[in-house]
């Protein structure tokens, strides 16, 4: 479904992506993690086609996109749905309308997006605020609307930017249910966290970078911030992690002591 | 709902909501409008009055002296004729010119009435050859004794073609203006719009929306700034001239025997080209304002 081949991305000196090789298949549910400016966004916006590659190739839904036309983003993006960590609705519009605009930019049918949008709404267990204003709904809420538009197109990929950055425990794992679940129907899904218990809760692939390098790629726990290697890390000595270690890790690290 | 109503929509919701911004501008773009539709009647006008003048361009009136007698007229008459590049000749006396001038000013005739002496002189109409003896055969015809004035119309129309001329450059500085400021304007109008919508467009790239289909409602906008100013500019042009023609109009039909261009015979062509030209900047203007919001 998304296929990364020796993948290289620098931005004037800085490494974005470092010869990054990884096959996202069908169906899958994959976790990327890593430290803040390992190279996560860098990896999103590539599949997204904000960025171009120095070098690799990167095929999305079949698709070498590594050299895309600038006119055929849009028709690239309509296979892929985002959610985003703060949801991004739009303030002047109903639960509804903030859905059925996804559907009404790529010129879907009137007919269509009166089924459609009852449906996703349904899905998401929000059709009962259908008419509500995102201002009016909690952060939960919020980000099942935010998914609901994100699979009103029917997208192949869901692409998931720390969703459950702004949740609470509780929710965050109501949301996880409910990608598990649209995962289960058959979207392959690609989620970028920091949240550690999710991932180890989830027991999904994941896929770890750092400093632009895919530094692990398998199913399992989150894997990078373990408490025994913070202790190790404390007392000078960090054997799976022998590369310099960057800032970012640093701090991140220092989140969990 | 169809692409084309989606814009039209957005397109009117974002100008309603933004309505001072879009009022100013249309006002702006109205406002140097107008005057360059003002600088066109006048060209328009003078242009014509050229033209009417050019006509009579063959004709020399050569005037006589006031004690000239019938055999002073006969001499001038037999020199004038000897002149090369003079076609034929034609006599008119004082009182067929007074007469004449009777039938040009119509019902103020009477004030001719009260006059105890006719003070118009004896003439002759001069018809030359080719308009460009006509200078030459004019020189001639003022050393005759006996003539006392030769009137034609090559200064006049060397005035005219001054005045024309200033009107043209008047007329192009004007317009260069006017295009450069509106696209400036309207782009920053737009700019303004765009910036309000910049989450909404965002999302809209995330969708998968195309760059036309985000840009549509925002050269429609441009598109109505332009027509708007094109229509409310036309009509107060419209209004002025037809006022000016009220008041001036037959006057100066009485003085220069032409009469103003109609008022309905320019709204048409100054619509169109307003129209043309309103929605020309207001595309251009947003296309620039869009352009590298979009390229982000």
């Amino acid at each position: 479904m998304i296929e990364f081949d020796n993948v290289t991305k620098n931005y004037g000196g800085n490494t974005g992506l470092n010869n990054a090789t990884v096959h996202i298949h069908r169906g899958d549910f994959v976790f990327l993690v890593g430290p803040s400016g390992a190279g996560k966004t860098t990896f999103i916006r590539l599949i997204l086609k904000e960025l171009e590659p120095d070098s690799g190739t990167i095929t999305v839904a079949g698709k070498d996109i590594t050299h895309l036309k600038r006119r055929e983003i849009p028709h690239l993006r309509q296979k892929i749905g985002m959610v985003f960590q703060d949801f991004r609705l739009l303030e002047k519009k109903t639960v509804y309308e903030n859905v059925a605009f996804a559907m009404e930019v790529v010129h879907k049918s009137k007919k269509e997006i009166a089924e459609r949008v009852p449906y996703v709404l349904n899905l998401v267990d929000i059709a009962d605020k259908a008419d509500r204003y995102p201002h009016e709904l909690s952060a939960g809420e919020q980000q099942r609307v935010g998914i609901a538009r994100a699979i009103a197109n029917q997208p192949r990929v869901l692409i998931c930017d720390e969703p459950t950055g702004n949740l609470d425990p509780v929710t965050a794992m109501d949301i996880m249910k409910l990608l598990e679940q649209i995962n289960i129907r058959g979207t392959t899904i690609v989620m970028v966290t920091h949240a550690k218990d999710i991932v180890d809760r989830m027991g999904k692939r994941v896929v770890a970078i750092e400093n632009g390098r895919i530094v692990r790629d398998e199913e399992g726990a989150y894997g990078f911030i373990q408490e025994d290697e913070v202790k190790n890390f404390s007392h000078g000595n960090l054997s799976s992690y022998d590369e310099g270690l960057s800032f970012d890790y640093l701090e991140e690290v220092e989140k969990y002591v | 709902m169809s692409r084309v109503t989606y814009s039209i929509k957005e397109s009117f919701s974002q100008m309603w909501r933004n309505k001072g911004m879009y009022f100013t501008t249309i006002a702006a773009m109205t406002a140097m409008m107008l005057i360059l539709g003002l600088f066109f009647v006048a060209f328009v006008n003078v242009n014509m009055f050229t033209q009417e003048i050019e006509k009579d361009y063959n004709v020399i009136q050569v005037y006589m002296g006031e004690k000239n007698d019938d055999v002073a007229n006969q001499e001038v008459q037999q020199q004038l004729q000897a002149i090369t590049g003079v076609d034929s000749l034609e006599f008119v006396s004082k009182d067929q010119a007074l007469q004449n001038l009777k039938e040009r000013w119509g019902d103020n005739a009477y004030l001719l009435d009260n006059l105890k002496t006719n003070p118009l002189p004896d003439s002759f109409m001069v018809y030359v050859n080719d308009k460009d003896s006509a200078s030459t055969v004019a020189n001639q015809a003022s050393s005759i004794t006996g003539v006392d004035d030769v009137v034609f119309y090559q200064d006049t129309i060397d005035k005219l073609a001054k005045v024309t001329h200033f009107i043209e450059v008047g007329s192009m500085v004007c317009m260069i203006f006017l295009v450069v400021v509106s696209i400036i304007i309207v782009a920053n109008t737009i700019k303004l719009t765009v910036f309000n919508k910049a989450k909404e467009i965002g999302i809209m790239k995330y969708l998968g929306a195309t760059d036309s289909f985000v840009r549509a409602p925002f050269v429609l906008s441009g598109m109505f700034i332009g027509l708007f100013s094109a229509l409310i500019s036309t009509g107060l042009i419209y209004f002025i001239y037809t006022k000016i023609i009220e008041v001036l109009g037959t006057d100066i039909a009485k003085i220069v025997s032409v009469s103003l261009v109609p008022a309905m015979d320019l709204v048409g062509f100054i619509l169109a080209t307003f129209a043309g030209l309103g929605v020309g900047i207001g595309i251009i203007g947003s296309f620039i304002s869009i352009a590298r919001f979009l390229r982000k």
